[in-house]
């Protein structure tokens, strides 16, 4: 099983997601992580999907996917083609013994403070998942009080760019 | 010009050429039911919308236009819903239209209110909800389109009744469909049709695969000249029954969970498949690994999902089969199967064709009946089948030798298809062809009060009835994987149908010994509306050749 992700352009009509994700859980495949958001063009979103898979099922689904009226165009893309970034938001217990240690972590990994209370940190992550996954795994000692992560999005590296048939 | 949203979906349905929309009204679709009245569509009123879907669809299959049926909100369009489904699972043209609740009572549990396009999602090849009245011409028009190009299917638009009552300016007309995200598949690769050219050159025992694709395609001419010029012997699926006639030398019957044995072991034996326009679903090949494994698969399809979905072929062709047909026969001059392999294919035909039994025993043979049935209807008729032994029986022994002509629900599996199936190829065929509905005693109870619907509007179709007293094919599994213990399938002490057929109007008969079948089948045809024929058949009678044969695609058998 290897890690690929479907970039998908979409019409930005109501429902278009429903239409996605259901077949997904229809036709059996399992969907890793989901970002949505329009694109520079507003009657266009993009859907990143993550799945697990062999090449001929990643295949399938994206033929699936295809068929799809408001689906306009698909690419799929292996982990080395392109970069791929995640966001996390994560609540940190802290007391004013931890508290410097915690800043001390978030600034290695050039993470975010975005708020802050006597008793809590929270900070604001972005990057690849085994970045946030690495920087969670830190935070963990002091105790995460809350955390809620972003899907995947992902462009593709180089000059290559999904482009809409005009 | 000032127009109602509903004047604008009838305006655009005559657009389309829509003749006849079959349907049941209610308070959210009534403004269409309304302005349909004062056009050129005929409505034809259905006693359950279920029936309306069935009827769209079985008109659908004859015409090869999208049948057109419509529903109200809430429990009328989920009762389209199997309807819908059957169409779909055999890439039958179809556009439904629902009423739904106004616009503001949307999502607010609104009496009969249902999401009907959520609901219908996993088994339409599109659906709309109209959110503005101005874009119902478009709407209309992009789902004709849809519904009957590429690999047809069910379209659903849902149409809340505030705006179809509403005023617009009419837009400006421009009927010319885009939809950027929908892809037709065009002509086939050339470099892959060489290759299946190449493949079958130097195959020792090649054989075709023929599906529902090639009748879609309208490729049935195509077929045969391919067929005749390289004299490769052909199978079918369910869906390819009549693209060659039953009778011709290199057609040799239905593969598959019911086909007949010796399609089965043709099938096995190859060498070279050339599956064209099948989804290899799960009742035509049952042991995909072995199939694989054991020869050169050449799949061609028009839907590239269908490439490699239940097996990976060895070469795929995507393209509609009438054009790779096209592009494959110029390649094939000159070649001709090999002899040998011809001589085996028939051999086999010799071994596993026997004469239906029909000597008299209490008992009409369903068999030897179809069989006679083809002779007396000269294969020129619309046979429809409801779903379980009766479909089998009429696949493997009506001898049909034009494509359209057998109507049935060969992917969903649908009982209560075949009746209203019928109504609607009767209404298509306009009385040019006898239409026939093969059913089931349990089946025909599904959707018996549609014989208000042909009394009311004089739409004959002759009903024959295998009766048994049982759901036949569940109590032969029964008997098969139950150790024989019989339970839900005993439907005996059901009414009289033939007073029952009586009631609507209809002449009926029952016929007991086989020695009576030609005569029945007479009487039957020669009476000019709807009619109902009882065959009184054995409970115990199976649904193949022989109890057990069941004969699954096995590599063992080879």
């Amino acid at each position: 099983m290897e890690r690929y992700t479907l970039s998908v352009l979409v019409e930005n009509n109501p429902g278009v997601l429903s239409r996605v994700v259901g077949l997904f859980s229809r036709r059996g495949f399992n969907i890793h992580s989901l970002s949505v958001g329009t694109t520079n063009d507003p009657h266009v979103s993009r859907i990143t999907i993550e799945v697990n898979g062999d090449a001929l099922t990643v295949e399938q689904v994206s033929k699936q996917l295809s068929k799809i009226m408001e689906v306009i165009k698909i690419k799929t893309l292996r982990d080395s083609e392109i970069v791929k970034r995640g966001l996390a938001l994560v609540k940190i217990k802290v007391t004013p013994k931890t508290r410097s240690e915690v800043i001390e972590i978030t600034n290695v990994f050039r993470a975010n403070i975005v708020d802050i209370s006597p008793n809590t940190l929270t900070v604001e992550i972005t990057g690849h998942e085994r970045k946030v996954n690495a920087f969670l795994d830190l935070v963990d000692a002091y105790g995460i009080e809350e955390l809620s992560r972003t899907g995947m999005t992902a462009l593709e590296r180089g000059a290559n760019i999904l482009k809409l048939d005009k | 010009m000032r127009m109602t949203g509903a004047e604008m979906v009838v305006k655009t349905l005559e657009k389309n050429g829509v003749e006849v929309v079959f349907g049941y009204p209610g308070a959210a679709n009534c403004p269409i039911i309304d302005k349909l009245s004062l056009s050129s569509v005929k409505h034809i009123l259905t006693r359950n919308e279920q029936g309306a879907a069935h009827m769209a669809s079985g008109y659908a299959r004859v015409t090869k236009r999208a049948g057109v049926c419509t529903a109200t909100s809430g429990p009328g369009a989920t009762n389209l819903i199997t309807g819908i489904a059957t169409a779909y699972m055999d890439s039958v043209p179809m556009v439904a239209l629902t009423g739904q609740v106004a616009t503001p009572l949307i999502g607010k549990d609104a009496f009969q209110e249902v999401d009907i396009t959520g609901a219908t999602l996993p088994f339409t090849k599109h659906s709309y909800l109209i959110k503005d009245g101005l874009d119902i011409p478009r709407v209309v028009n992009e789902a004709f389109h849809i519904a009957e190009t590429g690999r047809p299917g069910p379209v659903l638009i849902d149409f809340p009744m505030d705006l179809l009552k509403a005023e617009y300016d009419y837009p400006d007309e421009d009927d010319n469909v885009s939809i950027r995200g929908y892809k037709i598949t065009g002509k086939a690769n050339e470099s892959q049709v060489k290759k299946v050219a190449e493949a079958i050159k130097s195959s020792k025992k090649p054989v075709i695969l023929a599906g529902g694709g090639i009748v879609i395609s309208d490729a049935v001419n195509e077929l045969r000249k391919f067929v005749k010029e390289t004299d490769i012997p052909v199978v079918s699926t369910m869906m390819g029954i009549g693209v060659l006639p039953g009778d011709h030398h290199s057609y040799y019957g239905m593969i598959g969970s019911h086909g007949v044995k010796r399609a089965n072991m043709i099938f096995n034996r190859a060498d070279t498949v050339i599956v064209m326009g099948s989804r290899l679903g799960d009742r035509t090949v049952a042991h995909i690994k072995g199939l694989e494994d054991g020869n050169k698969l050449i799949h061609i399809d028009i839907d590239p999902a269908e490439i490699g979905k239940n097996v990976q072929p060895y070469i795929p062709v995507v393209g509609d089969i009438k054009d790779v047909l096209e592009q494959l026969t110029p390649l094939m001059s000159g070649y001709k199967a090999e002899k040998e392999w011809v001589r085996e294919t028939e051999e086999l035909r010799a071994r596993f064709t026997h004469e239906p039994f029909s000597e008299d025993n209490g008992f009409v043979n369903p068999k030897y009946f179809m069989t006679v049935l083809s002779e007396k209807t000269h294969s020129d008729a619309y046979v429809s089948t409801e779903v379980g032994q009766n479909q089998i029986w009429t696949a493997n022994n009506y001898n049909f030798k034009t494509p359209r002509a057998f109507l049935t629900s060969g992917g969903f599996g649908t009982m209560g298809y075949g009746l209203p199936a019928a109504i609607g190829a009767s209404v298509a065929a306009k009385g040019e062809k006898p239409v026939i509905a093969v059913m089931g005693d349990g089946s025909f109870q599904m959707d018996l009060p549609e014989m208000g619907t042909m009394a009311y509007w004089d739409i004959p179709v002759k009903m024959v009835l295998f009766k048994n007293g049982r759901l036949g094919m569940v109590h032969e599994h029964q008997f098969l994987l139950y150790k024989a213990n019989y339970q839900a399938v005993n439907i005996e002490g059901t009414p009289d149908f033939e007073m029952l057929a009586k009631a609507y109007g209809f002449n009926t008969s029952t016929v007991k010994e086989n020695s009576g079948v030609g005569k029945a089948i007479d009487k039957m045809l020669a009476d000019d509306k709807s009619y109902l024929l009882v065959v009184e058949v054995n409970p115990f009678e199976p649904t193949g050749d022989v109890l057990n044969e069941a004969p699954l695609p096995r590599k063992e058998d080879n």
